[in-house]
């Protein structure tokens, strides 16, 4: 009795949450600028770029730290310390791109 | 999405209580407030929490410190304390001690404020910039202070002029270069803290408007590990800093820690 009071309410609770977007309102677009139109599809593109090359080249990092450790388990704390200083330092470069588009999305400098 | 933040109810209750005072203190100074915006803003209550928070814990800790029979807090400070001196051993050296205040303070300060955002009814102080830039100016202006208190004021300009072992000629070319260089670190310092914990937030923000029962606790999660690294990544840009204004070049030094921190503090430095 008590299992299926369990699992009954809580299939209640993921209905719920399943049927929130149904209330969502629908937003219309306001009628903006040509430029700020374009800015916004600008940073969409920008975001994708510096995502896959910032994903890009952590991948190279991450694969030469972890073939060092492999060939050189001893050093694994020097060599995950510069690995993880290097994917910070490289994804730091994806936020300034995601900065930038933050501004164009919210601030809106060009209207719209 | 109707409107992305709503007002917490310790900002209204805080805002409540004194933001009559803030504002008739600052009333003369000709600073106005519109009437609906809040008088004490949401990130200023949430640094205050931290600072009254941790003062009060330290304080509650050091009342109880003891040798033989240490409670889990005190060996968890004692764990981050004996963690952050390390750091500052390898990359400063022997006098990398003095500097625990400001890097322990970073740490901590960095750490609680990235991990309240993920409390329901607390905001991130540091996904505001103007919270990361203060962070980001505070660590410029004690390196730069240190630096020239270490090293004299004209000895420090010259490292500014020429890197070590380069011709007096290079100074031209090479100073406007360092200049921008060190400035480029306030500005890396702020917006990888506030970019990493202000995109966080709004990516479990935006989850939790669209399916609010399970979905955001992967990225919450995911959270948890980021805000650690940010902290720490904080502290330790924080270290290689100092240890570039701090340690003077006294030719090939002994102890290899001290030079393998040297190495990967100059190419990071760049």
């Amino acid at each position: 009795m008590r299992k299926s009071l369990v699992l009954s309410l809580t299939l209640l609770f993921v209905a719920a949450g399943m049927v929130a977007p149904l209330f969502a309102q629908g937003t219309v677009p306001a009628g903006g600028s040509e430029v700020a139109k374009w800015s916004i599809i600008t940073a969409g593109f920008a975001l994708a770029i510096a995502a896959a090359f910032g994903a890009l080249g952590q991948a190279k990092g991450l694969s030469a730290a972890a073939e060092a450790i492999a060939r050189n388990p001893s050093a694994t704390g020097d060599i995950r310390f510069a690995l993880l200083l290097g994917l910070v330092l490289i994804e730091s470069l994806v936020i300034y791109v995601l900065l930038v588009a933050l501004i164009l999305f919210f601030v809106k400098p060009f209207g719209g | 999405m109707e409107k992305l933040e709503h007002s917490l109810w310790l900002v209204q209750v805080v805002n409540a209580l004194f933001g009559p005072l803030v504002a008739g203190a600052l009333g003369p100074l000709g600073i106005e407030f519109k009437p609906g915006h809040d008088v004490i803003p949401d990130f200023i209550v949430m640094s205050l929490l931290i600072l009254i928070g941790m003062s009060a814990l330290c304080l509650f800790i050091r009342s109880r410190l003891s040798v033989e029979n240490p409670g889990t807090l005190q060996l968890a400070l004692e764990a981050a304390v004996s963690f952050l001196n390390g750091m500052l051993d390898d990359f400063v050296g022997p006098k990398g001690r003095n500097y625990l205040t400001l890097v322990g303070t970073m740490f901590l300060f960095i750490l609680t404020g990235n991990l309240m955002g993920l409390v329901p009814g607390l905001k991130a102080p540091t996904s505001n910039i103007n919270v990361t830039l203060g962070c980001a100016l505070t660590v410029f202006v004690y390196y730069q202070f240190h630096g020239i208190k270490e090293q004299g004021i004209v000895a420090y300009v010259k490292h500014f002029m020429m890197p070590p072992g380069a011709p007096a000629w290079i100074a031209p070319i090479y100073f406007p270069i360092e200049v921008i260089s060190q400035l480029s670190r306030v500005l890396s310092l702020s917006v990888r803290l506030f970019g990493n914990i202000f995109g966080e937030d709004l990516v479990i923000v935006i989850l939790a408007s669209l399916v609010p029962f399970v979905v955001p606790v992967p990225m919450m999660a995911l959270g948890l590990v980021t805000s650690a690294l940010q902290a720490y990544i904080f502290a330790m840009l924080t270290t290689i800093y100092l240890a570039g204004a701090v340690v003077v070049d006294h030719g090939p030094e002994g102890h290899g820690a001290h030079g393998e921190g040297h190495d990967v503090a100059h190419a990071a430095a760049a």
